[in-house]
């Protein structure tokens, strides 16, 4: 009998299963109310977004019927159906009866004898309530049958039914105009990305491979850009190459508005992202593998292409697919100096604000979903790879002294800096100066946002309050879900399920999300439609939006804390919270007060999901910058702008302040 | 004595108080009005309404536009006070605006009201499309100031004229629809195309190009006259240009929305919007305003404004709204190489 068939025989013993403590139940059940959040703020709304996608228009002849009368005006003939009268003439097919929600059809075009002058009268027969018609200006619903004579007639035209299909897509990518954007989109992000990671590796190359001096004030210089929104390049962009920029001449008659602005502006906001994300992959690299090199006496070229590029790798992928993410996502850059040259983001904005058409803003939101999403996945898996990389072995790279490199080093990095620092320089002097470029003499009067379109110096109090509130409440629903999550036992599948909602956001565009929102909460049926329009809508959007990055954070911080201190609790019959208040909160301060910071600085410049939400009573400060230069009130946009970016330095500055504090209150154990 | 005066006054209060009860109304007002004028035309109305409290919803007409159509079947609004009409038409379309014929509508110019009884919307001022042609920037280009809206499609302007996107910008609109009604469809079109090889940027705005016009950002921006003024009152160096064929028009209206809470208020307020009282605000800003008889020149407008104005048929613009920009999208936004 072979062990197979015995093992058959055996009874199946009852499955083990560790009972159920009070703190599980409590920390299950707060893992599913954070869910529910995250469901009710990301998965619904998405979800709304897509079956607007969906949503059509089509204009249904057969909910009409015209009697045409005699020359006498005497209705003899009976009457007959638009489609019937359609069909007979060949004159319309299907695709020209789809149409938007707006959509009006004209009449006379299925009557070849019509002329206005004729003494013929028509009577137009609405089938039901939902068949509408327009006489001029005036709307009718039917059964109400109207009669017209000829010179009426002209004016009458019947307006479109709701229907459901692929109407809208096939519209789309029927429209140069709008798919174009697409390969637009692609390219500039291309473009875009090899750049920043190109100049970002340099950069960070040099922080970490040279002794060049002044590494610390480089380092803070290079993450400026994260301080301010990303349509702050665009402005200094105008003010540098425009048509009256006082570097004009450096772009040989191109114009600044279009792709060169997108490019230029779009390496300056996302150089920072990209440099951190390649400096650490640098800092990890391992010093053996140098000595090796140098063993086999392999020339520095070399060195650098099977050592150095290697071993950053990973570090060099996830930080391209993190840019190409930001600049095919973004909003606010192309905005401001993409001129006549569309991309996806800016599209939806059009769409939606521009035409009211927000069937076809859904559509493009899809379209640009889909790129995102692909960045993001091949993104997650790069990072997992990456984890394995550092071993206990290594040998921190200590770079030695080379004059020569050094220098050139310093050199390069102070280009990187003056680049930077010139792009907010000049927003500040654009911004005090009277009215450039006829009265250069300094004034204040473009810090009189009240007297602006925007929401004046309301709009950048209220930017405080969201970023705080948004700082507090998100990292406190963030960390507390992380630590659920990560310290829980048993559940696996929604712990699973909610692992996956709380990376989902990365790959959600801040664009796609606000408009997902107004679908979402703006539908009377909605419970939860008293908070559109508050405070409340910007904050909530806000955390989902920026929900994944701080979760990672959380996540990481809480998996250096060994699962025991959980399990000595349980055995002293501890509750949860306790230990959560005692030890893991303590623990993590650090963590936490970077979460809380990354929530303010992000909350501060947003401005692609919120320009959706905001009201009158709730105008945010980036947004104001945004509706100033749309007004073309570009100086005070600029001053409104370097308001975010010094409150943002400020926040940083008391981050930093606290962040020491912490570190030698609670983290004395760390030292030892 | 004393007690009786404290409870006289105790009584009179009472009253007064109750009365203010009463009366005292909130309105959700949604508006398109720049951001510097509000307070005043709330100040102005509550002096003789102090009972009716105004709440301002304020923003672009495009995005205003946007709201309204997306709360079509929850509206928020109470009443609409200073949206484009061409927008209010298309309001209307949707039957989201209540008729009402306000006291003294028949003291307006019929130009500025709705042609259905009772008419749905009531206008305030017109705001008029005109040119702004910086006149320091035109001399270093050696540029001669155009008349005619002919004259901005001439070679030498090449590059150098700024228009807002119709799709984005009302006032990009009436000027495309101002062509259309002036020209005849097919020279119209002929128009934009000859105009189009002369275009450096369309913007979303419409106050865009003239301000940019202002900081020599172009030479030429197409936009109203209304900014202009204010552009040159600040001291930009541009001429304000009415083209000699006719300018293009819209006007600022006020209208009720329909399922109102408090109709007799929103009824109230739409009947102060168009008093003379209103109208003599209105003319602060716009040359042009509903009540004949109360305009008095403002500052730096172009005199000969209001006989150019053309008779504009706003029901042919909303009406064709949609044809029209799908056209233009057609032709003119898939070429989108920028343009030097």
């Amino acid at each position: 009998m072979s062990m197979s068939a015995e093992a058959k025989l055996l009874h199946p013993g009852p499955t083990v299963k560790a009972r159920m403590s009070r703190d599980d139940w409590v920390m299950r059940g707060y893992m599913i109310a954070i869910g529910i959040y995250l469901i009710v703020a990301l998965a619904l709304p998405l979800y709304a977004m897509l079956s607007k996608a969906f949503e059509t228009s089509r204009f249904d002849l057969a909910q009409f019927q015209v009697q045409v009368s005699d020359e006498a005006g005497n209705f003899n003939a009976g009457p007959v159906r638009l489609d019937e009268i359609n069909a007979g003439l060949g004159k319309l097919p299907p695709s020209d009866l789809e149409t938007s929600a707006d959509g009006r059809l004209d009449l006379t075009q299925f009557f070849p004898d019509f002329s206005f002058r004729s003494p013929v009268k028509y009577r137009l027969i609405p089938s039901g309530g939902d068949a509408v018609y327009l006489v001029g200006s005036e709307r009718f619903t039917g059964p109400e049958a109207g009669e017209f004579d000829s010179n009426t007639f002209r004016k009458v035209v019947i307006r479109p039914v709701q229907d459901f299909g692929l109407a809208n897509f096939r519209t789309y990518f029927s429209t140069p105009a709008l798919f174009q954007s697409i390969q637009n989109s692609l390219l500039i992000s291309v473009i875009s990305t090899v750049i920043t990671v190109t100049l970002a590796f340099g950069f960070a190359y040099a922080l970490c491979r040279s002794c060049m001096p002044f590494k610390g004030a480089f380092r803070m210089i290079a993450m400026a850009p994260i301080l301010v929104p990303s349509l702050l390049p665009g402005i200094a962009l105008v003010y540098m190459f425009g048509n009256q920029g006082f570097m004009k001449e450096l772009l040989l008659g191109e114009s600044v508005y279009g792709p060169i602005g997108i490019v230029i502006g779009s390496v300056f906001f996302t150089f920072p992202h990209a440099m951190i994300i390649i400096l650490i992959a640098l800092s990890i690299s391992d010093a053996r593998l140098y000595e090796a090199a140098t063993a086999l006496r392999a020339s520095k070229w070399r060195t650098f292409w099977t050592v150095t590029i290697p071993g950053a790798r990973y570090g060099l992928i996830s930080a391209a697919f993190v840019v190409f993410n930001l600049v095919i996502t973004d909003f606010g850059l192309p905005k401001v100096i993409g001129g006549q040259y569309n991309m996806l983001a800016v599209d939806i904005y059009k769409q939606v604000i521009g035409q009211q058409n927000f069937q076809m803003g859904a559509v493009v939101s899809v379209v640009l979903l889909m790129p995102a999403l692909i960045a993001y996945i091949v993104d997650r898996q790069v990072q997992k790879k990456q984890v394995a990389l550092l071993s206990a072995r290594s040998v921190v790279y200590q770079p030695k002294p080379s004059a020569r490199f050094d220098w050139l080093c310093l050199g390069y990095c102070m280009l990187v800096a003056l680049f930077i620092l010139t792009i907010l320089g000049v927003c500040q002097f654009a911004a005090l100066v009277k009215f450039w470029p006829y009265d250069l003499s300094f004034s204040l009067k473009n810090y009189d946002f009240d007297r602006m379109d925007g929401g004046g110096w309301e709009a950048y109090r209220n930017s405080i309050e969201m970023a705080l509130l948004t700082a507090f409440i998100g990292t406190t629903i963030i960390f507390t879900g992380a630590y659920m999550v990560e310290k829980s036992r048993g559940f696996e599948s929604g712990r699973a399920l909610f692992q996956f909602l709380a990376m989902l956001p990365m790959a959600i565009p801040g664009m796609v999300l606000g408009l997902a929102y107004i679908f979402f909460f703006n539908d009377p049926d909605n419970p939860l439609h008293f908070i559109y329009g508050t405070m409340a809508i910007l904050v909530i959007c806000t955390i989902t939006h920026f929900y994944t990055v701080s979760h990672l954070t959380a996540i990481t911080a809480l998996k250096q804390i060994d699962g025991e201190f959980e399990s000595v609790a349980a055995s002293l019959k501890q509750p949860f919270w306790r230990l959560f208040g005692k030890v893991t909160v303590p623990v993590c301060l650090p963590a936490i007060l970077d979460i809380a910071i990354y929530m303010f600085v992000n909350a501060m410049t947003t401005v692609s999901a919120v320009v959706f939400l905001y009201s009158t009573k709730t105008a945010l400060a980036s947004v104001a910058v945004l509706n100033m230069d749309d007004a073309g009130d570009i100086a005070p946009a600029a001053a409104m702008g370097m308001m975010i970016f010094y409150t943002n330095v400020a926040a940083r500055l008391a981050h930093a302040g606290l962040s020491r504090y912490v570190l030698s209150r609670t983290q004395g154990w760390r030292l030892r | 004595m004393k007690k009786l005066v404290g409870g006289l006054l105790a009584g009179v209060a009472a009253g007064i108080v109750s009365i203010g009860t009463a009366m005292s109304a909130e309105l959700t007002v949604y508006t398109a009005i720049e951001a510097e004028d509000l307070k005043k035309y709330a100040e102005a109305f509550n002096a003789d309404h102090p009972d009716i409290t105004i709440n301002w919803v304020r923003d672009s007409t495009g995005v205003v536009t946007a709201k309204l159509l997306a709360e079509k079947n929850n509206p928020q609004a109470d009443v609409i006070w200073g949206l484009a009409a061409t927008s209010l038409l298309l309001l209307k379309t949707e039957g989201m605006l209540e008729p009402y014929a306000p006291k003294g509508v028949e003291m307006l110019d019929k130009k500025f009201v709705d042609k259905s009884n009772p008419p749905a919307w009531v206008g305030m001022d017109a705001w008029v499309a005109s040119v702004c042609f910086n006149t320091v920037e035109a001399e270093k280009l050696k540029l001669p100031m155009p008349k005619s809206w002919k004259d901005l499609t001439k070679p030498e302007y090449k590059g150098h004229v700024v228009m807002p996107n119709p799709n984005s910008s009302g006032t990009g609109f009436l000027d495309v629809s101002s062509w259309l009604q002036m020209f005849g469809e097919e020279e119209g079109w002929k128009y934009m195309d000859a105009l189009h090889e002369n275009i450096a940027a369309y913007t979303h705005s419409g106050s865009k190009p003239c301000k940019m016009a202002a900081a020599g950002e172009t030479a030429i921006g197409v936009s109203f006259a209304f900014r202009g003024a204010k552009s040159k009152a600040e001291g930009a160096p541009i001429e304000i240009i009415v083209p000699e064929e006719g300018v293009g028009w819209d006007m600022e209206a006020t209208a009720i929305v329909a399922g109102t809470d408090d109709l007799e208020a929103a009824k109230t307020l739409v009947d102060w919007s168009i008093t003379k009282k209103a109208n003599e605000m209105y003319n602060s800003g716009y040359a042009v305003v509903a009540m004949p008889g109360v305009a008095k020149p403002v500052e730096h407008f172009p005199a000969n404004l209001l006989e150019k104005m053309i008779d504009n048929d706003f029901e042919f613009a909303a009406n064709n709204r949609k044809a029209i920009l799908e056209e233009w999208q057609k032709r003119y936004d898939s070429k989108s190489e920028p343009k030097g």
